[in-house]
């Protein structure tokens, strides 16, 4: 007996799953699955979290006593994977972006709904095989960079399944990088000018040729890595005449842009928060996007920065800082940019602002540290300790991070038609900034003074500003709870949203909350202007 | 108009000001103990200062719009449709251009002076050939110094220790005893994995890398005991591999080789 399933009929609305049910199938529609990606991600931040406090407990006293060695060098290593190949690319990119982007091109769908939601599938059995192989020897414990030949003589099962695990999630990367590309050529409706777009299709516009571009180089680098770990090959493995700074260039190349992955979307995301709740249009439309261009440039040709302690030429080393130092240009632009929109508004200061304006202040601090980090005899004395992990914090956690926070208490209204409640909100964001800031800006003392990174144990002296972070991180681990008390109540007994509590003017707006399956219930709308607050609207009042 | 100019030079000073202050009398660096520690630290000092102006700067400017231009109850609709200033633009591209510019000559020149623009110069007696590859560290290199009065260590590297190999006392010591004041040259190869030899006090870090020695040279200036640390992560113990480096007078420092060093066999 043959069980035939009309093709017609797969697609249709009846024979899917419906309320919570959507989250667990297959589903193909994009906001499920930015849906699926974002509370993914977000479970895999509670378990990154969770391994960032055992390592604040372990540092809270000089010596290696709250857990084994070995084991601090695996959750070190876990905590920084799942930080960045579980929680922020997958949210940034894979959940706003899918959300967001066929509202924003005026289309019902990504361009390829089935190699979306593949994407998407990739994730959970990766991650959840990266934190099950501490169970099988251990997990890998070679750093999230995997320098070899480190990595080569740890045990093999760990970091094999942490290659494997990498080049799955890079698959998914690159999987939603094409689909992003393809959407925001190809999908836009008909009369919508690429120039007319909502910043955050050109932040992922960029991201993506980043993602396309570079994921691929460190597949590549990690299928070689594998092969001197099993086969005995030896590219990267000294004794057999292998070169281990051949494997950091190819790493870097990679990684580095990796980190403008992570903060491009979110420089998109801030630049549709801060109007709307400024009430004023993005100040410096085009060289907004020009900037995005510039960085995404930029940021190809900036890796080595990360291995002038690695013995390379001078020129090299010289080379790199300027082009290093030259990205706080258009960086800085966005930065002036986001200031001038707030500048003359009517700002409303909800949590989605603070947030926003905690990542301003964040990561312009984060951004000065990265300029004095790209000269090269700074970087000399600073390079591997806690100076660095404070600087990439600073981006990753005080820039990205808050703005995944913004991004949730604005669209959280658009996702589920209620609304979050405030004063848990600026709750949330005081305990978030004040434990943030507690928890990084010591660590660049500690850095300057001489504690490298990644070690388990200190010299005693620097116990008491250690300590002094540890708190930070307790607080920042305090915080997510009146966060996840906000959530579930609001989904429960939140307030009605309507369908456009901000009066904002981008398309996903101008449908209902949460909205039909097909986005739109007639044709998309053509939004010419996405940032005409004070004219436009005013005229519609 | 003229008020509101007048208030924004003042705050435009004040902010110079405060930044100025806090660069001269905050130091957030350990003490310097070699050649190379007074020229990074005037360096840190420069660009602490233009980051303080920088973020104190953009600080203000983010918490006085929230406060200026809160949206207060009575207010509704729209702030002014302002959607770009070109002059504006054209002035924040240029004024960070040339920062950014401005400080990475200087950067150049900071390098220069710690000697790392020099061509290395590593006169090992005991170096096996001429074809050997060496890649480079900070080449501490005041010129009026004669290769041959440098001292010349071997560096080797291990999970988890330091080994200090003297060619000339041909003896190995855990420790790195240097005389002040004169130039040492330190040629360093690992046994295993990356490690790195950094030395706070002296501002000076380099990798260990298997398979590719590596130079490092560099001019104690101070007596005292500081920390050899290893910067790169390699293995369970890297935060216990560290070592000492001891720097003492010249006749102390003899005394100590003279101990230590190995009689010659004549044959």
């Amino acid at each position: 007996m043959t069980i035939s399933i009309d093709p017609q009929k797969t697609n249709n609305e009846s024979l899917q799953p419906k309320g919570w049910l959507r989250y667990f199938s297959f589903s193909l529609d994009h906001k499920v699955i930015g849906i699926q990606y974002l509370v993914c991600g977000f479970l895999f931040y509670l378990i990154g979290g969770t391994l960032a406090s055992a390592i604040r407990i372990e540092l809270a006293s000089p010596m290696s006593d709250f857990m084994p060695r070995d084991v601090y060098n695996q959750v070190l290593t876990l905590h920084g994977t799942i930080m960045i190949f579980l929680w922020i690319v997958p949210v940034v990119n894979g959940a706003f972006g899918n959300y967001l982007i066929p509202f924003y091109v005026g289309a019902r769908d990504m361009a390829f709904p089935r190699l979306n939601a593949v994407a998407f599938w990739l994730i959970p059995p990766s991650g959840l095989m990266l934190v099950a192989s501490y169970f099988v020897e251990g997990a890998a414990q070679a750093g999230w960079t995997a320098y070899p030949p480190l990595s080569i003589t740890t045990p093999q099962s760990g970091q094999i399944i942490w290659i494997l695990s990498v080049l799955l999630l890079g698959g998914s990367s690159i999987f939603g990088g094409i689909n992003f590309i393809a959407t925001i050529i190809k999908l836009r409706r008909p009369g919508l000018k690429l120039m007319q777009l909502p910043m955050y299709c050109w932040a992922m516009l960029g991201t993506s040729l980043l993602v396309v571009l570079s994921t691929p180089v460190l597949a590549g680098t990690l299928i070689l890595l594998s092969f001197d770990i099993i086969a005995n090959t030896g590219f990267f493995n000294p004794v057999l005449g292998g070169n281990v700074v051949v494997y950091q260039h190819l790493f870097w190349f990679y990684s580095h842009p990796a980190v403008y992955i992570m903060v491009l979307p979110a420089f998109g995301l801030v630049s549709e928060i801060l109007p709307v709740h400024a009430r004023k249009p993005l100040f410096g439309y085009t060289t907004m996007v020009f900037s995005i261009m510039g960085i995404v440039v930029l940021g190809l040709v900036v890796w080595a920065h990360h291995m002038f302690t690695s013995g390379t030429p001078p020129w090299m080393r010289l080379f790199f800082t300027i082009a290093t130092a030259f990205i706080a240009v258009p960086t800085g632009i966005k930065f002036f940019n986001w200031v001038a929109t707030l500048w003359g508004g009517k700002i409303s200061i909800n949590s989605a602002m603070l947030f926003s304006c905690g990542f301003i202040i964040n990561f312009v601090f984060g951004g000065i540290t990265g300029v004095a980090l790209a000269q090269v005899p700074f970087d000399i004395h600073v390079h591997d300790t806690y100076f660095v992990v404070a600087h990439f914090h600073y981006i990753v956690y005080g820039g990205t991070v808050f703005i995944i926070f913004s991004s949730i208490y604005h669209w959280f209204p658009k996702v589920t038609g209620k609304m979050l409640n405030e004063k848990l909100g600026i709750l949330h964001f005081i305990i978030t900034f004040i434990g943030f800031n507690l928890c990084f800006a010591p660590q660049h003392w500690l850095g300057l003074n001489g504690m490298p990174r990644r070690v388990a144990e200190y010299d005693p002296q620097f116990q008491f500003v250690n300590q002094i972070s540890s708190l930070g991180a307790l607080l920042m681990a305090i915080s997510t709870i009146p966060f996840l008390i906000n959530v579930f109540l609001s989904v429960r007994n939140g307030k009605d949203a309507g369908d456009n509590p901000w009066n904002a003017l981008t398309p996903e707006w101008l449908t209902s909350s949460p909205p039909p399956v097909e986005n739109w219930e007639g044709e998309a709308p053509l939004v010419e202007e996405p940032y005409g607050y004070g004219k436009e609207f005013s005229e519609q009042k | 108009m003229l008020n509101k100019n007048i208030y924004l030079i003042l705050i435009i000073s004040l902010v110079f000001a405060i930044s100025f202050w806090i660069g001269f009398n905050v130091n957030l660096l350990p003490a310097g103990a070699s050649i190379n520690a007074p020229i990074y630290d005037e360096l840190f000092k420069i660009l602490f200062i233009i980051g303080l102006i920088i973020f104190i700067g953009m600080t203000i400017a983010v918490i006085y719009s929230l406060i200026k231009f809160r949206k207060r109850n009575d207010q509704i609709g729209d702030g002014i449709a302002l959607e770009g200033n070109l002059s504006l633009e054209i002035v924040w591209t240029i004024i960070p251009s040339i920062i950014v510019l401005l400080i990475g000559l200087y950067s150049y020149n900071i390098y220069d002076r710690m000697g790392g623009m020099k061509e290395l110069n590593h006169n090992h007696e005991m170096m096996a050939s001429n074809t050997e590859k060496i890649w480079a560290g900070i080449s501490q290199n005041s010129g009026n110094e004669l290769a041959i009065n440098n001292l010349s260590i071997e560096v080797s590297a291990m999970q988890f220790a330091f080994l200090f190999n003297y060619p000339k006392g041909n003896f190995i010591s855990g420790e790195l005893h240097v005389p002040v004041d004169k130039k040492v040259s330190m040629k360093m190869e690992s046994k295993d994995v990356i490690h790195a030899f950094w030395v706070p006090e002296f501002r000076i870090k380099q990798d260990i890398i298997p398979g590719q020695p590596t130079i490092l040279n560099f001019t104690p200036t101070k007596v005292g005991k500081y920390p050899i640390i290893c910067a790169e992560l390699c293995g369970p113990y890297h935060g216990g591999m560290r070592a000492s480096i001891i720097v003492e007078e010249e006749s102390d420092y003899n005394e100590w080789f003279n101990k230590n060093k190995k009689p010659e066999v004549n044959l």
